[in-house]
């Protein structure tokens, strides 16, 4: 077993192309830090300055918001699906 | 009461049924608004009626003057209901409408002579809101409502919705409903919270993200202001996105205890059964949740009588929350 994150259309390019890779660390602030040293370039896409989640970037583990399960201390398990999302206007209207 | 002055009179008071049938815990009882009752179709009549009236109630427009243009970006139903709302009055509304919808909304924009405005499908509703913002701007003269950043969408629902809630259902311990512009989470929410020590807010909502190609970086991102402006980051207690084919396998299991709603709803109800999973043994709990509309609209991407991969692979091409 493995941590899958799924990388959306948006950020591919500053994150070596992939829709897939996998994920190290044991909670969705390591993981996404693993991402940034690998990747520098998506580090201001992933971060605000402040090191805090993007504000446009919505992040769930097996489809669940982390900014609800303890932001970037939310934990994070083998076998965890994590998806990265652009914040955009809903559908609903 | 059974005579009504005006359809307008009919919006809101809608019926709460019991679909506890599909909770997966003997103590937890679900709860579905039926706000498919209302006279244009869906919730969006509340805020529709609240958006006019605030503008007219300021002075923004003027019940029976001629020559009063609306402009507002909808995926359906906010602007069908605005249709209905602004033919009754007199005013002339433009919807700025994603490609991507079904057919059956275009028609009912079209039965209360809305003008439509294409926007491109592949941006979703976040291309339609663009679209709107750049066209009110170019035309100052036009009435433009922006329900995303209204206060008279929440308000809507904390003065009508979140009340009709308690009366009904007083025992409720969770709400659960879908996040579009907020405004259903954020008045309904407010207004539980502050009536209901300890109610939990969920929210549900569909991969957006990942259907929207338009993007061309993050920063292109939107948040509705009604969902900060509400500090919606607080109100919430969770936040769970549902996909197309949970969302549809929901909605026709809801269909198997009579109830034939949109397919928003059925996403909403995995949502509460989401919930109901993590009510500990032995506690009880009553989930309300919203059914936005019936299943009318959506009968031509045979939701509930197709194959349900190829229905979930045409889900995937329209918009349907």
């Amino acid at each position: 077993m493995a941590i899958t994150v799924r990388i959306p259309t948006v950020l591919r390019p500053a994150a070596g192309g992939q829709a897939v890779i996998t994920g190290t660390g044991s909670t969705i602030g390591e993981i996404l830090g693993a991402i940034a040293a690998e990747h520098p370039g998506v580090q201001h896409q992933l971060f605000n300055a402040d090191g805090s989640l993007h504000k446009f970037l919505n992040v769930y583990i097996n489809d669940d918001d982390v900014r609800y399960l303890g932001g970037l201390n939310a934990p994070v398990a083998d076998g965890d699906e994590v998806t990265l999302l652009p914040a955009v206007a809903g559908g609903a209207a | 009461m059974t005579r009504y002055a005006s359809v307008l009179d009919l919006i809101g008071n809608t019926p709460v049924v019991d679909a506890s049938a599909l909770s997966p815990n003997p103590n937890v009882k679900i709860w579905v608004k039926l706000e498919g009752r209302n006279p244009a179709g869906s919730v969006k009549d509340r805020v529709a009626y609240s958006l006019i009236r605030a503008a007219e109630a300021d002075g923004r427009l003027t019940p029976g003057q001629p020559g009063q243009t609306l402009i507002e970006p909808s995926s359906g139903n906010t602007g069908i209901a605005l249709a209905m709302v602004c033919r009754m009055r007199g005013y002339h509304l433009k919807v700025v409408l994603p490609s991507n919808v079904s057919p059956e909304r275009r028609q009912l924009l079209e039965v209360w002579g809305a003008e439509i405005i294409d926007s491109p499908g592949s941006e979703g509703s976040n291309g339609a809101v663009r679209m709107a913002q750049k066209l009110a701007a170019e035309n100052p003269s036009w009435v433009f409502l922006y329900q995303y950043a209204n206060p008279a969408n929440p308000l809507a629902h904390y003065t009508t919705t979140g009340p009709e809630i308690l009366a009904d259902i007083p025992e409720v311990t969770h709400f659960v409903a879908g996040l579009g512009t907020s405004g259903t989470l954020m008045g309904v929410g407010r207004f539980l919270k502050e009536n209901v020590p300890g109610v939990k807010i969920w929210a549900i909502e569909p991969p957006s993200g990942e259907m929207v190609d338009g993007l061309r970086s993050l920063e292109d991102g939107y948040i509705p202001p009604v969902f900060t402006d509400n500090d919606g980051a607080n109100l919430l207690d969770r936040r769970v996105v549902v996909r197309p084919r949970e969302s549809l396998e929901w909605v026709r299991k809801m269909a198997e205890i009579g109830l034939f709603v949109g397919i928003s709803s059925g996403a909403i109800m995995a949502g509460a059964v989401k919930c109901a999973a993590t009510i500990p043994e032995g506690e009880e709990a009553h989930i309300v949740t919203i059914a936005c509309d019936d299943g009318w609209k959506y009968l031509s991407t045979g939701a509930w009588t197709d194959d349900l991969d190829e229905v979930v692979e045409r889900a995937k091409r329209i918009i349907y929350f």
